[in-house]
């Protein structure tokens, strides 16, 4: 800190008068590459290592990427986790927009109504797995007192589709909500005056949804699906619970298959070769849907970075 | 602006409110039935009968030790979150230091690396600390991925000073420290107990780090023990249920008194 004589700052009112140097940030931001810069560094490192959890790592060039190019089941997890990303996607968009947008409304029912909508958002995945884990039990749960609507001896998880249905089901119980939350706050801030010119001009609820409403939440809609994409690419703790990656590895979704490497059979080279695969795969999709919509510019301009 | 009601709109909001309560009916009233009287009658229908066995069970099984654990945890957490966010954001809102958007963009990157990317180096990193098993190897982490959103939610509510407040202060000669503890700290209150809200949310729900860095009863917590539970006494379901119930009890009991910090929080979820 420069000082003069007088115990005041040398430019007083100046431009850097008072204000925080960088030491302000050091605490958290050497805690926070500790914790998440490093480790993402290091599971790049690792992927190149062979380490079963004793001793240390030991290099293994690309042992791990040859023995995953060749691995069927991380190939098929590829496929189910896109499926049950898209599934995730294709389902929780169009809902949330739909409930967030009416939910935006100011009348008392809607407020009552949303609040209720929120309760599944305070459980956490694995109090949601366990709860429909129960509900769906074959014969203490649903499925057994209603057996004809579920069919055959109503193990919805015994299949894989009827698996892939449920994580499907659970996912959007679960996450919706979060969607709906963040359509709702976007649908509130799109300017009344538009709606009032509509009104002018004529136009039906459906028509100003469609020309006013669904425009307005584009930049909402990019964050809601990239943070579908990304949730649902790292969806782990409900297939655990819920299916345990089965029928089989009929739902080991990729996510879920890295932790069976790393942690069930101790080859956490090979996790994470996987890990990284799952890091690329995120990112990349996440940038190119930020480019593709824009979104990147009129985010910056928002923030006054 | 007049509205007239949306008959379809309403239906579906409906539709979707069942699928939102049944599950937490079930759960309601399967706490209260015995296993036996919960069997007998399904699901769906009225309890029959009614019992407090499944919490006391719950109680004596020890699954208060890890409530206990969990209280811990999320304490910590927050604390760690709530010395280090405030410090931090105010340098990336004000500092003209050269780092500075260096390090508010690896933040930013921050967001969308997934904790599930990095287990095993984490795993690694916490065993060689010796931390493996410790309540403290659970806080670490978990802290560390909650400062991206924390930092983007409090950031954001601290630009809303205007400059003018930041200048007035200087001409008063005033040090950063002292404008960080007068005007930033006292107007960013609203910003501060959304990231409280936030990582003690976080905290509580968290699973995958606990799953992976401790194995002994004494550190475990609430989401291990749900897991556990279900492992072991898949079909006790009303004895499931009481363990969701007593889970989600202080988060639901924050929701109702704290609705809008609380709303926010889960926003900060959405890195909104």
């Amino acid at each position: 800190m420069t000082r003069s004589d007088t115990g005041r700052p040398r430019h007083p009112g100046g431009p850097n008068a008072g204000r925080p140097g960088f030491a302000w940030a050091l605490p958290a931001t050497l805690f926070f590459a500790l914790f998440a810069i490093l480790p993402l560094i290091g599971v790049a490192v690792m992927s190149f290592t062979s380490w079963s959890g004793l001793g240390n790592p030991a290099f293994n060039g690309l042992d791990n990427w040859v023995k995953l190019a060749g691995d069927k089941v991380m190939m098929q997890s590829l496929w189910l986790s896109a499926l049950l990303t898209l599934l995730g996607v294709a389902i929780q968009t169009p809902l949330s927009i739909l409930l967030g947008t009416w939910a935006a409304g100011h009348q008392k029912n809607r407020a009552i109504l949303s609040a209720i909508y929120f309760v599944p958002l305070l459980l956490s995945s694995a109090a949601v797995s366990v709860l429909w884990r129960a509900l769906l039990d074959p014969n203490f749960g649903l499925p057994g007192q209603f057996s004809s609507f579920f069919g055959g001896d109503g193990n919805v998880l015994g299949t894989q589709a009827g698996a892939i249905a449920v994580l499907t089901f659970v996912g959007a119980w679960q996450f919706t909500p979060l969607h709906t939350l963040l359509y709702q706050g976007a649908a509130r801030s799109v300017p009344p005056v538009l709606y009032q010119a509509a009104d002018i001009d004529g136009a039906g609820t459906v028509r100003k949804f469609f020309s006013i409403t669904l425009p307005q939440l584009r930049n909402t809609i990019v964050t809601s699906v990239i943070l579908m994409v990304v949730g649902g690419l790292t969806t782990f703790d409900t297939v655990l619970i819920l299916t345990k990656g089965g029928p089989g590895t009929d739902t080991t979704i990729t996510a879920f298959y890295m932790y069976r490497k790393a942690f069930q059979s101790f080859d956490f080279g090979v996790a994470s070769a996987i890990a990284l695969v799952l890091v690329i795969i995120a990112t990349t999709i996440s940038l190119v849907l930020v480019r593709v919509t824009g979104y990147d510019k009129m985010h910056s301009v928002q923030e006054g970075i | 602006m007049k509205a007239k009601p949306n008959y379809i709109a309403g239906a579906g909001s409906v539709i979707w409110l069942l699928i939102v309560l049944v599950p937490i009916y079930v759960m309601l009233t399967a706490t209260i039935q015995s296993q036996q009287g919960y069997a007998a009658k399904g699901p769906l229908s009225l309890p029959g009968s009614f019992t407090l066995e499944n919490f006391t069970a719950l109680v004596s099984s020890g699954f208060l030790a890890y409530v206990l654990n969990t209280a811990i945890v999320t304490v910590s957490v927050v604390g760690i979150v709530v010395v280090l966010v405030p410090p931090l954001a105010y340098a990336v809102v004000r500092s003209r230091s050269r780092g500075i958007s260096l390090v508010f963009r690896t933040f930013l990157l921050g967001l969308a690396i997934p904790a599930q990317a990095v287990i095993v180096p984490i795993f690694y990193l916490i065993t060689v600390a010796g931390l493996y098993d410790s309540l403290i190897g659970i806080i670490l982490p978990t802290a560390a991925f909650c400062l991206p959103i924390c930092t983007l939610i409090l950031s954001g509510s601290m630009r809303d000073i205007t400059p003018e407040l930041y200048e007035a202060m200087a001409m008063d000669g005033a040090t950063p420290m002292r404008s960080f503890f007068r005007l930033v700290l006292p107007l960013s209150k609203g910003g501060i107990s959304t990231i409280i809200v936030f990582s003690a949310l976080q905290a509580w729900n968290g699973f995958l780090f606990p799953l992976i860095l401790t194995q002994s009863a004494s550190t475990k917590v609430i989401t291990l023990g749900l897991f556990d539970f279900q492992s072991q006494y898949g079909i006790n379901i009303p004895g499931l249920m009481a363990a969701v119930l007593l889970s989600m009890l202080p988060v639901l009991l924050v929701y109702l008194f704290a609705r809008r910090a609380l709303v926010q929080g889960l926003m900060g979820v959405g890195g909104k």
